[in-house]
């Protein structure tokens, strides 16, 4: 998800960003419908659309329920599986969750859903933390291939892909871009 | 911050560029989160063997280490000069060789001579992680000090530091030097002139020997210990004379700055290189260098050993 767009002419344009805000609306409303006590969720996002995204959709919560939903911020990097599988480390952040985290919702918030190793490291890091009452998961892309047991609470879009292709999610506060989802072929 | 790790070993902060420098202690910060959490522990090293290889001895570095590794799931063998096959006369090479032959991923080494973590590491394939090498760097005591005063203050940058000590057979002092001018601050090195050369001016830092001249004008002290260990020959007359013209006493900690820092990177000789009150003091960091040395040595762990060497 690194490639520059600009590079690539296969770059196929799947979401804008009015399809974006209603995406993350309709997730609002699905959280709200699905959570009776909502003073009891935290939306945590995983850096750095993931946290972006968390933002909007409390937003969104805000403007609807005129309550105010918890934030925070879940860093995956030290608790991924493939450490010492790759030449590069990813960066790791400073993970901010409310405590305690006992009798509360947690839900994941991230950019696009692929393999699910994310999520199972997100889980995995919220954990360390306390033991919520539940974990749900929220992202702005499925894109299938999936490789662990993992499914997400609340989709924006499903878009089937190919694992040769790639998604690209710009948004304006993380990127300095349009808000925009781009579907490109690698290579 | 577009830094990229990409080095198997630590072995000072002389090789290490000012963003190198910093992206380890913004890792640093993740970590410290950790510390902070219900289970301190992450997986992030889980199977992989760090051997603690402490020739010279050491407790607090070692343990510092040792709680690091814990926290980031890996195993953790200690070995100290007296139980090693060293006192065999087994080369240091050899004994290296079959720590890596027992898929030891992380060697912490820490040796009474200069560039004995430079010579395993161009040897081995496993991380290796310099603890103190004679009096030539020790870069995890200088990062944790490093972050500390960024801790502190917010930055490094413009802020002056006053080194204070045996500067001649102090590792911390040089890796401090390296890593503090990186950083953009100033640095002056305060001492006995025997211990605190005019020689130290070509690494770029000022030397005074009136320690009642510098204190009103830095923003961090740090006090060194005298090294007896390492010293063959005495270079001052005797520690009531080094306190009387030199040591942090009550009275001289008054010519500081009401928000200079005081730092001492361990054991202190309380009534010798500082006074007891002042060690305990409001200004004193002393005890957050050592929360933050774990922090630093679990990004420094997790950076070194992280990444694939194949």
């Amino acid at each position: 998800m690194k490639q520059e767009k600009q590079n690539s002419s296969a770059a196929v344009p799947i979401m804008d960003a009015e399809a974006i805000r209603r995406a993350l609306r309709r997730i609002a409303h699905e959280i709200i419908e699905g959570n009776p006590a909502p003073d009891k969720v935290v939306l945590a996002g995983i850096p750095s659309r993931g946290v972006e995204i968390a933002q909007r959709v409390a937003a969104f919560i805000r403007e609807i329920e005129e309550i105010d939903i918890e934030t925070g911020i879940i860093d995956v990097a030290m608790h991924r599986d493939d450490v010492g599988m790759r030449p590069e480390l990813p960066v790791v952040h400073a993970s901010k969750l409310p405590a305690p985290l006992e009798e509360r919702t947690v839900i994941i918030v991230d950019d696009v859903l692929f393999t699910g190793r994310t999520a199972r490291a997100a889980m995995d890091a919220i954990n360390s933390f306390g033991r919520p009452t539940r974990i749900q998961l929220a992202v702005l892309i499925d894109r299938g291939h999936r490789e662990l047991p993992i499914r997400p609470d609340y989709v924006g879009k499903n878009l089937p892909t190919a694992t040769r292709q790639q998604i690209q999610v710009r948004l304006q506060e993380t990127d300095n871009e349009a808000d925009a989802v781009w579907l490109e072929r690698q290579g | 911050m577009t830094t990229r790790w990409t080095r198997k070993d630590l072995l000072g902060l002389r090789e290490l560029s000012a963003d190198q420098i910093n992206f380890v202690l913004e890792t640093a910060d993740a970590f410290k989160e950790v510390g902070t959490r219900q289970i301190k522990k992450v997986p992030a090293l889980r199977g992989k063997t760090l051997v603690n290889f402490f020739v010279e001895p050491s407790t607090r570095t070692r343990t510092s280490f040792e709680l690091a590794a814990f926290r980031l799931s890996a195993d953790v063998i200690n070995i100290s000069a007296s139980d090693s096959s060293l006192t065999k006369g087994e080369t240091l090479k050899d004994t290296a060789r079959n720590l890596e032959a027992l898929h030891a991923d992380i060697l912490v080494l820490r040796h009474g001579s200069a560039g004995a973590p430079q010579f395993l590491a161009s040897r081995l394939k496993a991380s290796v992680i310099n603890a103190g090498d004679g009096a030539h760097e020790h870069p995890t005591q200088a990062l944790l000090d490093l972050y500390t005063i960024r801790e502190r203050r917010g930055k490094i940058d413009g802020l002056h530091v006053a080194i204070i000590g045996d500067i001649l057979f102090s590792r911390v002092a040089r890796s401090n030097i390296f890593g503090l001018l990186k950083l953009g601050a100033r640095v002056t090195l305060v001492g006995p002139s025997t211990l605190v050369s005019r020689e130290f001016e070509k690494l770029g830092v000022e030397v005074s020997y009136k320690i009642d001249d510098v204190l009103p004008k830095v923003d961090v002290v740090n006090l060194l210990r005298i090294q007896h260990e390492r010293q063959r020959r005495e270079y001052f007359p005797g520690l009531g004379e080094y306190t009387r013209l030199f040591g942090l006493t009550k009275e001289r900690a008054k010519l500081l700055k009401p928000d200079c820092l005081i730092m001492h990177p361990g054991p202190i000789n309380r009534g010798v290189e500082i006074d007891s009150d002042v060690a305990d003091g409001v200004q004193s960091v002393i005890l957050d260098q050592v929360t933050n040395g774990l922090a630093v040595r679990m990004a420094v762990l997790f950076l070194c050993g992280g990444i694939s060497t194949e």
